[in-house]
């Protein structure tokens, strides 16, 4: 499972182009710093992360809200429109987006990606706060309003707290999902503008490549940290309260 | 709670402010360029930026038409492309490019006159060539008996499984056509229908249908033979000396790639520029040496190391590119919907 | 606050970005410089496209079976550990799905080549070579090393909401192991089985990346063909039709996964 990763990490330190170890050296890590391409690349993945997934969280818990209050016909509707992008393949999530922006004419490049990145997030972030809504005792917000709170005072004592863990996740998965997003990406984007994964692809496209080794590298670290990092957290929090 | 929102407003703050920061300096003194992946010694952009002040925001792609279906559209826009002879043909039938007025250009006198007028663009308004190159087999000489001197050699069941070809139609399809003794041009739907059946014949002893990453994998001794363009082949043979070159009797597709200006661009100022600064002879051998393919101008030829500048494969004698077999591709804009059919069927064949 | 407008700006979002786009692919199958045709349609069941379609299937089929074989036993012992050791493993099964799918079939591109590091393993020991790569097998193995956490999941979710007390009970009648497992954990599992299968087989038929990166252009899947007619052959009709073709076997697999009503029975992956 584990070794084609441990195996690219090895590598990204090997002295030589080939799958034989030939010494051990810093090199391709010192030119992927610097290389202005991917340094863009990176930029833009990180940037391209953040607006989606803020903009796609505030939309999606929004609408959780929303739809939480629909009942019959219109919530079967929406809930059908949500579970679209989340089931569609992503190939054809890609073209359609790209096929639109090509009709209204909307320049490819940073518009197009967070657009499209925004659209495939939301759903998740739905479906990451929706249950969490369902679970909420709904008489406590409107007890609070008896007791004389303005419905946004109720809203953030009440409702937001106990729908934090669910907000935060998607907020997460829609961070993810943009960062390794390849194929929608790959369609929708503009002169220049390059994330992460397509600079990868088409580094990858030429051969085996062991710049791409220490970006990954890096960006495996990265993740394993955090996710150690949340999982820590969370044990604590366990254990906190076991005690 | 409140500081979560705080934090993320900021963040988000932070970056629409770099974006627009960033978008801000794209439009002022910068240019698009778009060109063929390890087309270009990445050198020379930040020399150019370092000797104009014009910053080069560089994206690559893999062959012709991939470039054709970005930019098509219309709403991507860059300023600078590398098209193919028969893609510049294409282009400027559907207007897509710009005029070049050449005499803006101080070192477009470099470029040889056997490199004007050529057919694609025959009043030289709208390209300027880049590189040029022919298209043969690079064999691993220790992997294969005798010279090669044939596309028969493709078909040779003893290197089964140790063959790549391109994975791209016309130069697969070109490769049937010639070895059939036909012109790579052919309309004639009879004679693709043959090439079609022999490459589907062939499709069993083919390894792989590779892109760029076949070279670094015959530098490996994955195969013993691989279609391949001749500057590719300079730069596989320099990481491995068992590689070799050859073009094959019956002829094969020797091509020029062009400069051009798209026609949405804005910065022809700075476009201009660039072509000129490309077409210096120190900048073009620089280019030639590091891409391996062949430099239209005889004053950069003259400054390229000895090995390369009299090398057979980059700079084959007149008399093998004069030889009629020896053909340019034409626009296949009316044909394309048969190619297309032919290649799939032979990549679904097995 | 809390009311159905606040599903609006939701709304509207969704109706630019997810009907329309979706409506444009209809459109552009159907129409050919404004008139209705059926020609797309018809060129997809020329023979060769048809062969494709049917090999996705059938690698996309084989992919979800092996999984499955793998997964199964897996999410079994997993469901049965202590806490603290699963929360670990649970997340050494997790993580490879956070990290890039595009890097981790790269790795193995690198590692299965005629002359990579496995094989040059095998030369060092004398052994003879064996090509991994350029072929069905390559892919197969792809999508199953892509996709494998996809199916242990729901599996695993749905091994653990078992009532505990229904094994037992079916002990205490006298079944022995192999009786209660096929009795009554597999078809209380079913499921998260095929919640698991179609979140396998569906990317699994639709993908282009493994087969760029695996098979060397020798095999050809309809996600491929997708891809080509938009990046290189610019037939947006024809490949909006195949797209429509997918769209319509994604469709008919999700019906069946909703027959059996997993995602409310808990089949779900959170």
């Amino acid at each position: 499972m584990y070794a084609p990763i441990v195996l690219l990490m090895v590598f990204s330190f090997n002295n030589s182009k080939l799958p034989i170890w030939n010494g051990f050296t810093v090199n391709w890590y010192i030119k992927m710093f610097n290389d202005r391409g991917i340094q863009q690349a990176f930029m833009y993945t990180l940037i391209i992360a953040l607006i989606s997934s803020v903009v796609a969280t505030i939309i999606g818990t929004c609408a959780a809200m929303g739809i939480n209050r629909m009942v019959g016909w219109q919530k079967n509707m929406v809930m059908n429109i949500t579970y679209i992008p989340l089931l569609s393949p992503d190939i054809v999530i890609g073209i359609s987006l790209m096929m639109l922006f090509s009709v209204i004419k909307l320049p490819f490049g940073l518009p197009t990606l967070i657009v499209s990145h925004i659209t495939f997030s939301i759903p998740y972030v739905i479906l990451s706060v929706m249950p969490k809504l369902k679970q909420m005792n709904y008489n406590l917000y409107e007890a609070a309003l008896d007791l004389g709170a303005t419905p946004w005072y109720a809203f953030k004592k009440v409702i937001f707290p106990e729908i934090m863990p669910g907000v935060i996740a998607g907020a997460f998965i829609a961070f993810t999902l943009s960062i390794d997003d390849f194929v929608v990406s790959f369609f929708n984007k503009g002169a220049g503008v390059d994330t992460l994964s397509i600079k990868i692809y088409s580094m990858a496209r030429k051969g085996v490549n062991p710049t791409i080794n220490a970006i990954s590298t890096i960006m495996f670290t990265t993740i394993i940290i955090i996710l150690i990092g949340i999982n820590l957290k969370a044990n604590k929090k366990v254990r906190d309260t076991r005690i | 709670m409140k500081k979560w929102i705080r934090g993320i407003t900021l963040i988000t703050l932070a970056s629409l402010l770099t974006l627009s920061l960033a978008g801000c300096q794209e439009s002022k003194n910068a240019i698009t360029v778009y060109n063929w992946g390890d087309y270009i010694d990445p050198e020379v952009n930040n020399l150019f930026t370092d000797e104009t002040g014009i910053k080069v925001i560089y994206s690559e792609y893999a062959n012709n038409e991939e470039m054709y279906a970005t930019v098509e559209p219309g709403n991507v826009n860059y300023d600078i492309l590398f098209p193919s002879d028969y893609m510049v043909e294409k282009m400027i039938k559907k207007d897509m490019l710009q005029k070049i007025d050449t005499t803006k250009l101080k070192n477009y006198l470099n470029i040889d006159d056997k490199f004007k007028k050529l057919p694609f663009d025959p009043t030289d308004s709208y390209s300027v060539p880049y590189m040029w190159g022919t298209v043969g087999i690079v064999y691993n000489t220790k992997m294969v008996e005798g010279t090669v001197e044939s596309w028969d050699i493709l078909w040779d069941s003893k290197y089964k499984e140790q063959i790549f070809m391109y994975d791209s139609e016309r130069d697969s399809i070109m490769v049937a056509l010639k070895k059939l003794g036909y012109s790579m041009n052919t309309r004639d739907e009879k004679e693709l229908e043959e090439a079609k059946k022999i490459l589907i014949e062939q499709a069993p002893l083919v390894l792989a249908y590779v892109g760029d990453e076949g070279k670094g994998k015959m530098v490996n001794g994955e195969a013993a033979l691989m279609v391949a363009w001749s500057g590719d082949a300079m730069v596989m043979m320099d990481e491995n000396p068992d590689l070799a070159y050859a073009i094959p009797k019956e002829g094969s597709n020797y091509f020029v790639d062009s400069i051009v200006i798209s026609k949405a661009s804005e910065n022809v100022e700075a476009a201009n520029q660039y072509i000129d600064f490309l077409c210096r002879p120190d900048i073009a051998a620089k280019n030639a040496e590091y891409i391996g393919y062949s430099t239209p101008i005889s004053k950069a030829r003259e400054l390229l190391p000895e090995a390369i500048k009299n090398s057979e494969v980059a700079y084959p004698k007149d008399e093998v590119i004069s030889n009629p077999k020896m053909e340019m591709f034409n626009d296949p804009s009316d044909i394309i919907a048969l190619y297309s059919s032919i290649w799939t069927q032979i990549k679904a064949s097995n | 606050m809390h009311r159905k407008s606040l599903a609006y700006p939701y709304l509207i979002w969704a109706a630019l970005f997810i009907v329309v786009p979706l409506l444009l692919i209809v459109y552009f199958s159907f129409f050919k410089e404004g008139h209705f045709t059926l020609q797309s349609y018809q060129k997809f069941l020329e023979d060769y496209y048809i062969k494709s379609l049917f090999r996705s299937i059938e690698l996309a089929f084989i992919s979800t079976v092996i999984c499955l074989v793998l997964a199964y036993p897996l999410a079994m012992i997993l469901s049965g550990k202590e806490m603290s050791n699963k929360q670990i493993i649970l997340l050494l099964v997790v993580l490879p799905m956070w990290m890039n799918s595009l890097l981790r079939t790269y790795a193995w591109a690198s590692l299965l080549e005629n002359n990579g590091v496995i094989n040059n393993m095998l030369k060092t020991l004398q052994l003879p070579t064996i090509k991994f790569l350029y072929g069905n097998g390559a892919v197969i193995f792809g999508m199953v090393y892509n996709f494998f956490p996809f199916m242990v999941l729901p599996i695993y979710n749905v091994l653990c909401k078992i009532d505990g007390s229904l094994v037992e009970a079916s002990y205490d009648l006298g079944a022995d192991k192999i009786t209660t497992f096929r009795r009554v954990i597999l078809p209380l599992s079913m499921p998260g089985v095929i919640t698991g299968a179609v979140m396998v087989f569906m990317p699994a038929l639709t993908t282009f990346l493994i087969t760029r990166l695996l098979g060397g252009g020798k095999v050809t899947l309809i996600g491929n063909i997708i891809e080509e007619q938009f990046t290189r052959t610019r037939d947006l009709e024809f490949g909006s039709a195949v797209s429509m073709i997918l769209m319509i076997i994604v469709f008919i697999t999700l019906s069946f996964m909703s027959k059996k009503d997993s995602l409310d029975k808990g089949g779900g992956l959170f």
